[in-house]
């Protein structure tokens, strides 16, 4: 293999640590860096570069506004039109933008239950949960106990389920607890938990179910999520989110970790 | 008149994605007004366009439309602030010019000290678009090269150069804000 100089290693140290190399280039760069302090001082300085963005530069989320006149209007609500659409403050505006918002906002705004529907006629339980795991960002209203702390979130569900769900902040690790929610999944109402990692939504749906087997998370894609599944002590945990599967799958791991099997 | 199944369809696929949508808009704009109308235009472009979509990646094919409706949308409302062919390899050789940077900045201070994220804020805003742009796929979006390969309407491998010298640039502009 030819060996890299400093000019093509620092070229390919961007790509390198977005896990985007190729496996060739990716271990003759690494053999480079090896040798080389000052490629490496500049990887170092790119992680950190990184790092400085995803915390630093701001993330701006739909406004509540954009998303209640995208979200409000249901068709089964035809006598709310134009004037229930909340109007902008004063601004100047085409009439021409206005219709168009006028008219997205009729599409959008088909419902929570047609959506449902329709994605719940494939009767996979895949599907449901990335159902709720949707509908839940539809309507912004991801949680019906708002709180951060698992022991105000973990009682909320008692006497509103006929199981106790394990609930635990995971803060420490960078997935913080938001809240939780009943859910209606695989024809039962579960308890769903809401995380977070940076701007990124986590639903995890969880249920108890007869086998008290143990399996090690598992991850899968569906509709452009990605879905990590496991079971430990009687319980069936599905995590839904639009993260990248392997923060997904660490989630997972150190949920699974908390929970020590106790049955027999 | 609206179909239902379809209207809901297109619900399902695009709504979950209106936070990117808007945070993309936001940035390429650098105003939240303008961001609203754009998205707006743009999530109805979309559904007009829906019966094209074939499944697949939602979210790189929401934001492509997101995107091409802020180019359009800037060069109507305000020509000056974008540029009308933009050239990765003349960029190249601006960046070609000085020594390697890279090295100068100490990592621990970029993160840590008081008000870097107001710098980091401006240096990233004052970055011409097409930096701009790749810059919040990437490291805000979390997009893969393939999505923003599709998302921009560029090879994989311009993805790869022009994110390295957006990297680069964002850089030197914080760089030159700290010398301030
Ligand atoms: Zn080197």
């Amino acid at each position: 293999m030819k060996t890299m100089n400093c000019d093509e290693a620092q070229e390919l140290l961007s790509a390198f640590n977005d896990g985007e190399l190729d496996l060739t280039l990716g271990l003759a760069l690494e053999a480079h860096l090896e040798s080389c302090p000052d490629c490496r001082a500049a990887h170092r300085s790119q992680q950190e570069l990184t790092a400085a963005l995803r915390h630093g530069a701001t993330y701006y989320p739909a406004p509540a506004l954009l998303r209640a006149r995208l979200n409000a209007q249901l068709p089964g609500n035809p006598e709310q039109t134009a004037r229930q659409i909340p109007t902008l403050p004063d601004r100047r505006r085409r009439s021409s933008v206005w219709a168009t918002a006028l008219a997205a906002a009729l599409v959008i705004g088909v419902g929570v239950n047609l959506v449902l529907m329709s994605l719940q006629r494939q009767s996979a339980l895949t599907d449901e949960v990335v159902a709720g795991h949707v509908r839940s960002l539809m309507v912004a209203h991801l949680d019906d106990i708002v709180s951060t702390d698992q022991h105000t979130v973990k009682p909320w569900f008692t006497g509103k389920l006929d199981f106790s769900p394990p609930v635990h902040d995971l803060a420490a690790e960078g997935f913080p607890l938001a809240g939780g929610r009943i859910d209606y999944i695989n024809h039962r109402p579960v308890a769903a938990l809401d995380y977070r990692r940076r701007q990124h939504v986590i639903n995890l749906f969880v249920w108890p179910v007869p086998d008290r087997r143990a399996t090690s998370p598992e991850t899968s894609k569906r509709a452009g999520y990605n879905i990590a599944r496991w079971s430990i002590d009687g319980m069936d945990y599905w995590a839904v989110s639009d993260l990248n599967a392997s923060e997904l799958l660490g989630f997972a791991q150190q949920l699974r970790t908390l929970e020590r099997p106790t049955g027999p | 008149m609206i179909d239902d199944s379809a209207a809901a369809r297109f619900a399902a696929m695009a709504a979950p994605h209106l936070d990117a949508a808007y945070n993309l808009a936001r940035w390429l704009t650098r105003d939240p007004h303008d961001a609203d109308d754009v998205v707006q235009e743009a999530y109805l472009r979309a559904f007009r366009f829906f019966d094209g979509f074939r499944g697949g990646d939602g979210r790189a094919w929401l934001l492509t439309i997101v995107r091409n409706t802020c180019y359009s949308w800037l060069e109507q409302n305000r020509f000056s602030s974008i540029h009308v062919e933009y050239d990765d390899r003349l960029d190249s050789l601006h960046d070609d010019d000085e020594g390697r940077p890279m090295h100068r900045l100490d990592p621990e201070q970029l993160l840590l000290q008081a008000g870097q994220q107001q710098l980091i804020e401006t240096a990233l805003q004052q970055l011409p678009i097409e930096h701009r742009e790749i810059l919040v796929l990437r490291e805000l979006e979390e997009l893969s090269y393939r999505q923003i390969s599709e998302i921009a309407g560029i090879p994989m491998g311009t993805v790869m150069s022009r994110l390295s010298r957006a990297r680069l640039q964002l850089r030197r502009s914080i760089e030159a804000m700290e010398q301030r």
